[in-house]
């Protein structure tokens, strides 16, 4: 049983609907690969995440589909094949943890390991506490536990078991910025040191960037896209997706004209007239699309700029200013109403206020076309 | 004071609140965790002694384990004697007229624990049996020690079912609160008292047990 780890892919097509009395019915349809290494499923809560989650581990049973582990077939709907949990191998660390309350750090971490000898037992158990640092909390009760240290705990109970698929429930959700990089630096060792597929649901744009290798944007159910995280989260092809991965302006544009020899096409920002130049899109003059456009990757002038290489430059009145720790978020009138990130030191050096006449300053890639 | 109908009260509640204990926990496992919609069948047929009078149970209690009911007639083939008016008659009616007081609480604690745990130790390669034994009865201790107080402590002031299946016969079926009954229409005001103070302390003690557990005063992992 305990021989090493061959790297699989873990292949899931699952089909599950909820009917839930008043509200409409949910379901779930995914169809997707994932290979080894760290696969983040990315989207908005009620998107479906956890239920495929639990349909992997084997918490829930889908109405249809298959999902394997290389030649494993863990749920087969048409053979009529389920494997219980308990057989599956995958460790599943929830949102809530779900720390045994009664059993101590060691026997929690111990716990998945029943069927080994005691001294081989002890042997990886003490390995683990000291690859997540929690040696010195081994006999004390969740309880006693910091919201960090039961974060590690939950984390090496799960990985002690040297599971084949390792899934992840927003396990670092409420933690502070230093710990979840340190918690994430031990999880990243880890994860090259053992190739398996791993599936981590976060929200965080951060946790995001600093685990995951791939990307699967889920919303209502499905698939919106997947791919390498850069190219799902910055430059997004759907609204949905855009909204989910946190771009603060999207608006209705309607196409003016193309031009393929620039690799562009002129839009207008619907219900005003200020014109942008966007990337060129399989569009014609006409369609009404929208645009995402981050509120970071807006310049701010205070005087209309010229000579430079972004080619919207367009002329508007600041609104309001609003302090969030180390940013301020503009609110600037063009016809159209943007969200601009700026540092408080630019509001300072370049005394901003509510009504000043302000230049937004936007490259043409900047702007992402996405399909709603 | 002749204090052998306590004893025998005693003896008859402890052995049923053991029984009941061991019957009570699969049963209340599968009535908390089974997703059968009938499932609220066995729920009111458990929850039956709570509402029907003594006397009708122990009605029908009579009939079946007397000599022609059909436990009765299988006791009598198995064992060569009657089941009405022994101790066993007893302990096996006082079984069912007891059985929500064990039920129930455990019923409570299981649906109160936290599935995400009962999930975590599935995934970790627990089976049912090790995750009842190792998760589900540690974290319901409170359950546990609730229902088999209160099956006790019912079982041991249970009157109209003694009456009807056991009858009154001296050190086998007469119970301390037939006793009581019989001091007192006897006119031993003060034979009666006795007995009857003895019960109202053993009681107050044993509810006064199962509040404090409730209120986890010596809960072995709350930490404050």
């Amino acid at each position: 049983m305990d021989g090493e780890v061959t790297p699989l892919m873990l292949q899931v097509a699952v089909r599950k609907q909820f009917r839930t009395a008043g509200a409409p019915a949910f379901d779930l349809r995914v169809t997707q690969e994932f290979a080894p290494g760290v696969t983040v499923l990315f989207g908005p809560s009620g998107a479906g995440k956890s239920t495929l989650l639990d349909c992997i581990a084997g918490l829930q049973t889908p109405d249809s589909g298959r999902i394997a582990l290389g030649e494993e077939i863990f749920f087969d709907a048409n053979q009529k094949i389920s494997l219980p949990p308990q057989r599956r191998r995958i460790a599943y660390v929830f949102q809530s943890l779900a720390l045994f309350p009664h059993l101590s750090v060691e026997d929690n971490v111990a716990y998945g390991l029943c069927s080994n000898a005691h001294s081989l037992r002890d042997l990886r158990v003490t390995q683990i506490l000291d690859a997540f640092h929690i040696t010195s909390l081994r006999r004390r009760k969740p309880p006693e536990l910091s919201g960090g240290e039961k974060q590690r705990v939950a984390l090496a109970r799960s990985l002690v078991t040297k599971p084949r698929v390792l899934l992840l429930d927003e396990p670092l959700t409420g933690l502070d910025l230093l710990l979840r990089r340190a918690i994430l630096q031990d999880l990243r060792a880890w994860n090259d040191a053992n190739r398996i597929p791993v599936l981590y649901v976060t929200h965080n744009r951060e946790e995001l960037d600093a685990v995951g290798e791939r990307v699967v944007a889920l919303l209502q159910g499905r698939v919106l896209e997947s791919g390498a995280s850069r190219d799902v989260l910055d430059a997004p092809r759907s609204l949905a997706l855009a909204r989910a991965a946190g771009f603060e302006n999207v608006m209705p544009v309607t196409v003016l004209e193309t031009r393929p020899g620039d690799g562009v096409m002129r839009v207008v920002l619907t219900p005003s007239n200020c014109e942008l130049e966007i990337p060129l899109g399989p569009n014609e003059a006409g369609s009404r699309l929208q645009v995402a456009i981050r509120a970071g990757d807006i310049l701010l002038a205070t005087q209309a700029p010229h000579f430079l290489s972004a080619r919207n430059v367009l002329p508007g009145t600041l609104e309001s200013l609003e302090s969030r720790g180390p940013l301020v978020i503009a609110q600037v009138n063009t016809g159209a109403r943007f969200i601009v990130h700026i540092t408080p030191g630019a509001v300072r050096s370049l005394q901003l206020s509510a009504g000043c006449a302000v230049w937004l300053v936007l490259k043409t890639h900047s702007c992402h076309l996405v399909s709603s | 004071m002749n204090l052998d109908s306590l004893f025998l009260s005693l003896r008859l509640a402890a052995t049923v609140a053991i029984l009941l204990l061991v019957i009570a926990m699969p049963l209340a496992y599968w009535l908390a965790f089974s997703r059968w919609r009938g499932k609220f069948f066995l729920e009111s047929i458990v929850a039956l002694p709570l509402v029907l009078p003594p006397t009708v149970l122990g009605f029908y209690a009579l009939i079946a384990l007397g000599p022609r009911g059909p436990i009765g007639q299988v006791w009598q083939s198995l064992f060569g004697h009657r089941l009405a008016f022994t101790f066993t008659g007893l302990v096996l009616a006082s079984l069912v007229y007891s059985l929500p007081f064990a039920v129930q609480p455990l019923i409570a604690s299981f649906e109160s624990l936290d599935r995400r745990l009962l999930d975590a130790s599935s995934v970790l390669g627990a089976g049912r049996v090790r995750t009842f034994l190792r998760v589900i009865l540690p974290l319901s201790w409170s359950g546990l020690v609730t229902a088999l107080v209160l099956s006790f402590a019912h079982t041991l002031g249970e009157f109209g079912v003694v009456l009807m299946v056991g009858g009154n016969l001296p050190g086998i079926t007469r119970t301390v609160s037939i006793d009581i009954y019989d001091r007192a229409q006897a006119l031993d005001y003060s034979g009666a008292h006795h007995v009857a103070l003895l019960l109202l302390l053993i009681s107050f003690v044993v509810l006064s047990l199962v509040y404090a557990i409730n209120r986890r005063v010596w809960s072995p992992w709350t930490v404050r």
